[in-house]
């Protein structure tokens, strides 16, 4: 890949600028807000979007820019928590069942088809009364969830790769299966993997969004944007700027997501 | 035939797994549903009667079968929180009755919406060989993707119900009372549901569609002396549908999920909603019930989607 076609791939530059942005709000969130996001001020009640208060305050006069930060930072945390688990699990699913085949093969692709087909968010939704609400259910829950979708492009990419001329050169050579697995093979999948990944993520933070905003995902006080978008709901009237800023952050976000996997997707392409 | 036969026994099989996971996944729940409908001060002789009465100190198998071939015959269960008057509890089935029709014309609508719409833009978008429109509605449809439908909703109550008046938000009107008001009523949440959808429906069919012109037989319709309107029509769109009808199953699969949250958006009175509710209470036997009746529907669906696919593309059965 030559350096400048990487300037050319717009999809990508955008999704990095996208995301990337969000990415450090939400991380300096963690430590750093401009205004105590719980910090309740009657007199500063639905202050419209101003220098001041970039995203204007809401019904208790909190500043609604550094709830959003606050929000960006869990839904980073979820999402990056359910992609870790679910692409690993998924990984290790899909290796095993494609480089060895089989009956367990057979039984784990029947699941996963079964589960591949199926809305992601009501999977979530039994999962979640199973285990109950809560921060680390959502994490799992979603983490669950999204496992076939990795285990499907994984197993495809090892079929792929378990009779390529290098992997039975290394079998050859007395290479453990381990060995092959994860160290010959596994860094050939990475390029189709980013792409999943990318999408996952995306549909993790739609889940999670989604969810809180049923309020059966993260539960208050834990901040959370589809939480402050259920909030604001009530509020549209008297201030929209309210459930626009959650709501877009939302959307900024999932649209960073969606053009950097297509722009991944180009890039392996070209 | 051999394959229908086969497809039915696949399907029949299916719903049982189903029916066993959606029951087993309930059984393991932490805590005692009895202390939950009682509370922790009830007497014991209450709570071995009201044991003995859900059925709760028999096996699991028995349970199972019980409630299993209560569901075929009708009988959903009671739920453990709505209760018809002081004592006794109220059935699902009736719980379930009149919110069932609600998600059921709202599914019903959304997928109007998408099909009425995303099919003639496809198509348009296919065949415009202007570099604008085309880069304007890769644009538009990228962004609609990403908005999430219950954010969806919220816009549409914003621009619609509050800067223009075109309905009263949260202002549902039953289809008892009125049915065209009902209908009304649903076509802004559909359009919260549909919106995405439309997005990726038009996109998959313009994809579908510009790798059929590509083909051979589209350059030997043209040297025959076809039209373009004919070879579109008539050869291209044809070939071009076949994904698109295996996509649009998978699309009734969300449309169905979607409801459950754009319900709540929009304060339908639906089986969503009272999902979310029986899911935020404890109230199992209803969870349980929805859940396995949207599944039901689901895999129905693919199912039908199956059937469809080789009825309208008659090489499949060959193979």
């Amino acid at each position: 890949m030559k350096k400048s076609s990487i300037w050319k791939n717009k999809y990508l530059l955008i999704g990095l600028f996208m995301t990337g942005l969000c990415l450090l709000l939400g991380i300096l969130g963690l430590f750093w807000t401009p205004y105590e996001p719980t910090k309740i001020s009657a007199a500063e009640r639905f202050v419209g979007p101003s220098l001041k208060h970039l995203f204007g305050t809401d019904n208790f006069g909190r500043d609604i820019f550094s709830r959003v930060m606050k929000g960006l930072s869990a839904t980073i945390v979820i999402g990056t928590s359910v992609v870790l688990f679910s692409a690993t699990m998924g990984i290790l699913l899909g290796a095993l069942t494609g480089y060895f085949g089989g009956i367990v093969d057979e039984i784990v692709m029947r699941i996963t088809d079964a589960l591949n087909g199926f809305p992601s968010i009501l999977l979530a939704l039994v999962l979640i009364s199973i285990f109950g609400n809560g921060k680390q259910n959502v994490i799992l829950a979603l983490g669950l969830v999204f496992i076939p979708s990795y285990v499907r492009i994984v197993r495809s990419e090892f079929i792929r790769l378990r009779d390529a001329d290098f992997i039975k050169r290394a079998r050859l050579m007395g290479v453990s299966k381990v060995r092959i697995l994860f160290v010959h093979i596994l860094p050939n999948i990475f390029s189709v993997f980013w792409v999943s990944v990318m999408i996952g993520f995306n549909n993790a933070i739609l889940a999670e969004s989604g969810m809180s905003y049923l309020g059966i995902g993260v539960q208050p006080p834990d901040a959370s944007l589809g939480k402050m978008l259920s909030d604001a709901q009530g509020y549209l009237q008297r201030a929209p700027w309210f459930a626009l800023s959650s709501g877009l952050t939302i959307v900024w976000l999932v649209l960073g997501f969606a053009l950097l996997s297509e722009g991944v997707q180009r890039m392996n392409n070209n | 035939m051999k394959y229908f036969v086969k497809k039915i026994i696949t399907l029949i099989m299916t719903l049982f797994l189903v029916s066993v996971a959606a029951f087993l996944a309930f059984q393991v729940i932490p805590g005692d549903v009895v202390t939950s409908i009682l509370g922790t001060e009830a007497p014991p002789e209450r709570e071995e009667q009201l044991r003995e009465e859900l059925g709760l100190n028999k096996p699991p198998v028995v349970r199972y079968m019980r409630w299993a071939s209560g569901v075929i015959k009708g009988d959903f269960g009671r739920s453990y929180r709505y209760s018809k008057n002081m004592n006794e509890m109220m059935p699902v089935k009736e719980l379930i009755g009149d919110k069932l029709p609600v998600t059921l014309w709202l599914a019903a609508l959304s997928l109007i919406l998408i099909v009425l719409v995303s099919i003639p833009l496809g198509v348009l978008w296919a065949r415009s060989t202007n570099r604008f429109v085309d880069a304007a509605l890769n644009c538009i449809t990228q962004v609609s993707m990403a908005v999430p439908s219950f954010f969806l909703g919220v816009l549409v109550t914003y621009l619609f119900g509050i800067v223009f008046h075109l309905f009263a938000p949260g202002g549902y009107i039953s289809y008892h009372d009125n049915f065209k008001g009902f209908l009304g009523y649903l076509l802004f949440p559909a359009l919260s549901i549909a919106i995405p959808k439309i997005a990726m429906t038009a996109r998959f069919l313009r994809n579908s569609m510009l790798t059929e012109m590509k083909s051979d037989y589209v350059r030997t319709a043209y040297s025959k002396g076809c039209s373009k309107r004919r070879v579109m029509y008539g050869h291209v769109l044809r070939n071009a549908m076949m994904p698109v009808v295996t996509f649009l199953g998978m699309i009734i699969a969300e449309i169905v999920a979607g409801s459950i949250v754009v319900e709540q958006v929009f304060g339908l009175p639906g089986i969503g909603r009272l999902l979310i509710s029986s899911i935020n209470t404890r109230d199992f036997p209803v969870t349980e019930i929805l859940i396995l009746y949207i599944t039901f529907v689901v895999i129905f669906v693919y199912f039908l989607v199956d059937i469809l696919y080789r009825v309208i593309d008659p090489r499949i059965s060959e193979k």
